[in-house]
């Protein structure tokens, strides 16, 4: 009963503690400030509709066939991005993306680049092993 | 108390063959979107890339969640001694997550994505398998009972199950413009939901690879002892707190960085016991090789202690700034899903078969020995060259000048055509295993009753 009576309180402190952490972070979210763009959260749902992720990533997190795309507004610019979505080089289907759904994709592709960085030589790297940028 | 009989062990026998028969179809897909790397034109108009790897994904993933489910089914009632108190509600459980797998594989084919990583189906979907979770969770909790004096298997099983409800909840909170109108945040909170889910399924397979080692070793104890009970709230520990890790180089909160990199070198306790214990796990393999569900154990083992050294490595900031979005990560979730999650579900499907009254034929076992050395050689070498090639591409990442993504691609070349080769040569492996598995498990389930 002891034993059991020591488990319960070890697990029942793990979970109070991740039950604040999480709703600390849910509170006080990272960006808490930011303008709400409709064409980029427009743009999002059409980047999730065609599953972009799937080969894409967006601050290295997504697949891996083709580039990261966090930067590539402020890298290569709206005309770059355009016909590469509608025409799919190599393994890329050509999306034949509706004008408004091209626009909104733009949009949110620069929000995205608006909030940091994903270039990892752009990281510091402590001596006590974390990063920052 | 009815006495257990095999038929009450029909429904979880379900779940393992539908697992079995989505991992057939993952392995194909997989194999599929391993060869889009190298021919890009192949299946471009009927399959492109970003259905394939959805297929893929989806099918793996629901292998792993359907088969843990049987597991724990199966072992519920073995521990128990009883049946389930609603043998119903887990056919009922059952049914909707088959219907909800075939819409969701379906519907990738159409071209209709919610475009989420790891759950890429429309967010409809997600309703029944979360309404099918709570009644694996009902079934479960009141199937066992009570919680006082239990082993240490009963509270990972719990806790699996809890947690994955919440964590899958919660990937869902991008639905609210609250957590969604900035991408920071929302990746924030979808990688903080990922990253424990993994954890929560763990919990399922891992207490079920512990029941059945205390089966096949005869020492009702272990299970019991203080130290499967610290290593259970390490793993719990790192469950809830270390999901970080994905999430290193993204501008967000620092304090999880460091959090998380705290969390995670508690795993070193972890790895400093396997080596410990290696002298006693290596003399226990020798004298129980011969068990098929106990080799499939032993090769678990080695690849828990090939990624851990993995995780362990990618859990210090400093080198995953190197290692994250190459394909060292792509590695280790290979490993651990084939090597480690694949094996420990064969494991149970084997025993399971072992515990009905089937007899497979000699020239089965000649087989799935074979494809056993098959499959663990053809995965090293997959797992290496995906190493490799993520060592290649992190050196790419960092080099001042880069050259074109393209460039940096077609340099990957041999090391991705020697994964497609040993994927080959691993489905190979795997479907000598798995044709008389699959074959004489479903003769077991036609012997059942219910």
């Amino acid at each position: 009963m002891a034993a059991d009576s020591r488990k319960m309180v070890v697990v029942t402190l793990l979970v109070i503690a991740f039950l604040s952490y999480s709703s600390y972070i849910y509170y006080r979210l990272p960006v808490n400030k930011y303008a709400v763009d409709p064409n980029a959260e427009d743009g999002k749902m059409v980047w999730q509709k065609y599953n972009c992720n799937a080969c894409h990533q967006i601050y290295g997190l997504g697949g891996y066939l083709g580039p990261d795309l966090t930067n590539i507004y402020s890298l290569k610019g709206a005309d770059y991005i355009k016909p590469l979505v509608n025409f799919g080089p190599r393994t890329m289907p050509a999306f034949h993306l509706s004008d408004i759904e091209l626009k909104d994709l733009i949009a949110y592709l620069k929000s995205v680049d608006a909030s940091g960085k994903s270039d990892p030589r752009t990281f510091t790297i402590h001596s006590n092993g974390t990063i920052a940028q | 108390m009815e006495p257990l009989h095999n038929k009450h062990f029909s429904t979880a026998k379900l779940f393992v063959l539908t697992g079995l028969l989505l991992l057939s179809v993952g392995m194909i897909f997989g194999l599929g979107a391993a060869a889009q790397y190298i021919l890009p034109n192949f299946l471009k108009q009927q399959l492109s890339f970003e259905k394939m790897r959805p297929l893929h994904v989806s099918a793996v993933v629901f292998w792993i969640i359907v088969a843990a489910m049987g597991s724990v089914f199966t072992y519920l009632q073995q521990y128990n001694g009883k049946k389930l108190r609603f043998p119903l509600l887990a056919k009922v459980q059952f049914m909707i997550f088959l219907i909800t797998i075939i819409f969701i594989l379906i519907s990738y084919c159409f071209g209709e994505f919610g475009g989420r990583e790891y759950w890429e189906f429309h967010p409809f979907l997600a309703m029944p398998i979360a309404v099918g979770w709570i009644l694996f969770l009902i079934n479960f909790i009141v199937s066992l009972g009570t919680l006082k004096k239990q082993p240490v298997y009963v509270w990972m099983w719990l806790t699996g199950i809890v947690f994955f409800l919440f964590t899958f909840l919660e990937s869902y909170l991008w639905l609210l413009p609250y957590f969604r109108n900035n991408i920071i945040n929302d990746m924030t909170v979808q990688w903080k939901s990922y990253g424990s889910m993994v954890g929560t399924w763990n919990m399922l397979i891992y207490g079920s690879s512990i029941f059945l080692m205390e089966k096949i070793s005869g020492n009702k104890e272990a299970g019991r002892s203080p130290m499967a009970f610290v290593l259970y709230f390490t793993g719990f520990t790192n469950l809830l707190f270390n999901w970080g890790h994905h999430i290193y180089t993204l501008p967000t909160h620092q304090y999880i960085q460091y959090v998380s990199y705290a969390i995670s070198m508690t795993e070193l306790f972890i790895f400093g016991r396997i080596i410990y214990t290696w002298r006693t796990t290596i003399s226990t393999a020798q004298r129980h090789f011969h068990i098929m569900s106990f080799r499939m154990l032993a090769a678990a083992d080695f690849w828990v202690f090939l990624n851990l050294v993995q995780a362990i490595v990618m859990s210090i900031p400093a080198i995953n700034v190197y290692t994250h979005g190459t394909h060292f990560t792509v590695a280790h979730t290979m490993g651990t899903t084939i090597g480690i999650n694949t094996f420990l579900l064969l494991s149970f499907a084997f025993d399971m078969l072992h515990d009905s009254d089937v007899q497979m034929k000699p020239s089965a076992f000649v087989l799935i020995r074979f494809g056993f050395w098959i499959t663990n050689i053809s995965l090293l070498v997959f797992w290496l060259s995906l190493i490799f090639a993520g060592i290649a591409k992190a050196h790419w990442q960092m080099s001042a000048e880069r050259t074109a993504f393209n460039t940096m691609m077609e340099q990957l070349r041999p090391y991705f055509d020697t994964v497609l080769n040993a994927g080959i040569v691993m489905i190979v492996g795997f479907l000598l295993m798995l044709y008389p598995l699959v074959k004489n498990l479903f003769k077991a389930y036609l012997r059942t009753e219910d």
